[in-house]
């Protein structure tokens, strides 16, 4: 088939990639942009490692076409820390002792990201609500929740109001 | 129509490591021209924390920083043999392997300082932030780093160790067929309440509570960490996970992480754990490791909380709801048993 081209901004810069039209965002972040954050869990949707911000939506890479993302800014954990300076929620992951082999962590600081963007003050059911699409298999989820719970406390106050 | 309340307990007598032919691990350590040292291991760390232990076990003992240790897991095809990372074996063997390099290492770091320093050897100690001094006199010092920059470029010689970390074989006597394959053992013991609804058969676990003895605990925070992810692990082994509901027939088999079954984070119960330390006489600096009895005591107790609170006694796993409801029928209704102990 023939290739396409797809542009979008990733975490803030202006990408181009030549996709096949049935090829998913994470196809193309992986392999045409080089972006390993997302990882490649199942697939299928049924583990949510892969998940992206897509306009600020929490959207899962593995079933999103590349080609429906023409235009759009997309936001991955690789762009998630500010240069040097990591994001309030990965201080809280090393905090809290919230990854162990790593692999569910870009889609669940993904999750957790949007998260607190939209409710700084988030319960603990609403954590565990934010984090359900997401399979965690050494954890025990405990140490995560705790993690974004601990992360919405540092978040300056004016957000949290 | 009705919730019952059940406890269960299990206790472990976990074994460190399995013995299947006599078992080794191997470790390398060199240091590099800026004074810090490379651990080569083929132990694979997969998130249970065997790099930050080799880390910590081979600072301490060559005696620099912890900052100043990097550890290389990366090739099994090119690393110093390694059984591997199985049987909770990583920290008991590898990290004895990571001491026997770590001071084959410090004796030669000691004898280059000794050369450049123009003292016995025998005379110097480390203070463990990157200074080999005069034990006695600390103004005569020289850095771990100009060490190693002597050694390579002046002295040509390397600053390495080897070590390795043999359980041998235990042959079994043919008179009483006794081995002994083992020689650390760590123990647990696990309290789980659980409620089971008699009509729909689910289990929800209320709470667990243990106290585990893990020898000489090296980093407190990770213990922790695979203790609490490896009660959930139990709980999903006791109560979700099968790939062959109908073992050994396949079918009706989960295809895909919506059908195989695993609790989620609003599945959890609340655990607390107690951890005490018995060092081990051959452990790295008394340590054990957690390992797979995170998980162990967990499925035990809870099929023992599900008898004790409907008098269902189920020998495979999962315990499934349609197990639980099927034994129930057998017993001709919910058979409630005497509860033991206060609140958990
Ligand atoms: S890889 Fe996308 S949900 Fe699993
Ligand atoms: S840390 Fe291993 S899957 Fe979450």
């Amino acid at each position: 088939m023939a290739k396409v081209p797809v542009q979008f901004r990733l975490n803030g810069s202006d990408r181009a990639a030549f996709a096949d039209p049935a090829d998913s965002l994470l196809t193309v972040l992986r392999r045409g942009l080089n972006d390993f954050g997302p990882k490649y869990g199942c697939g299928q949707g049924t583990c949510g490692t892969c998940s992206v911000l897509i306009d600020g939506e929490l959207r899962l890479a593995c079933l999103t076409l590349a080609a429906s993302c023409e235009g759009a800014s997309v936001e991955t954990v690789s762009g998630m820390a500010d240069g040097p300076n990591l994001h309030p929620l990965q201080n809280a992951f090393m905090e809290h002792f919230a990854a162990q082999c790593g692999f569910c962590t870009p889609g669940m600081l993904t999750a957790a990201k949007a998260l607190l963007d939209r409710n700084p003050n988030p319960s603990r059911e609403d954590v565990i609500d934010a984090i359900a699409g997401n399979i965690c298999r050494c954890t025990g989820y405990e140490p995560i929740i705790q993690a974004i719970l601990a992360a919405a406390r540092t978040l300056p106050a004016q957000r949290r109001s | 129509m009705a919730r019952f309340r059940g406890r269960g307990m299990a206790s472990v007598n976990y074994p460190i490591g399995m013995n299947l032919g006599g078992d080794p691990s191997q470790a390398l350590i060199h240091s590099n021209p800026d004074g810090k040292f490379t651990v080569a291991l083929s132990a694979i760390d997969l998130g249970q924390g065997m790099k930050q232990v080799t880390r910590q076990v081979a600072a301490e003992t060559l005696g620099v920083p912890i900052e100043d240790v990097y550890v290389d897991t990366a090739d099994s095809d090119t690393g110093p043999h390694d059984m591997g990372s199985f049987a909770s074996r990583g920290t008991h063997r590898m990290g004895n392997a990571v001491i026997a390099a770590a001071r084959e290492a410090r004796g030669v770091l000691l004898e280059a300082a000794a050369e450049e320093l123009e003292v016995n050897a025998a005379d110097l100690v480390t203070d463990g932030k990157g200074n080999i001094h005069v034990k006695g006199a600390p103004s005569r010092s020289i850095t771990v780093r100009a060490t190693a920059q002597a050694a390579q470029f002046k002295q040509g010689k390397t600053i390495a160790g080897r070590g390795i970390f043999l359980i041998p074989l235990s042959s079994v006597d043919p008179e009483t067929g006794e081995m002994n394959p083992n020689t650390a053992f760590a123990h647990a013991c696990l309290v789980a309440d659980v409620e089971v609804d008699d009509e729909t058969g689910e289990v929800s676990v209320l709470g667990m509570s243990s106290a585990y003895e893990l020898g000489r605990v090296i980093n407190p925070k990770m213990v922790e960490q695979q203790l609490v992810g490896g009660a959930w692990m139990g709980i999903s082994h006791a109560l979700y996970e099968t790939p062959e509901p109908y073992y050994p027939n396949p079918d009706h088999g989960p295809r895909d992480f919506n059908e195989y079954l695993m609790p989620g984070p609003g599945d959890l119960a609340p655990y607390s754990i107690t951890i005490l330390e018995r060092p081990a006489p051959d452990g790295p600096f008394g340590g054990k490791g957690p390992g797979e009895m995170c998980a162990n005591p967990v499925l035990p107790a809870i099929a023992n909380a599900v008898y004790n609170a409907v008098g269902v006694r189920v020998n495979d796993l999962p315990i499934t709801p349609e197990k639980i409801l099927r034994g129930i029928r057998a017993n001709g209704g919910a058979k409630p048993q005497a509860r033991r102990g206060g609140a958990l």
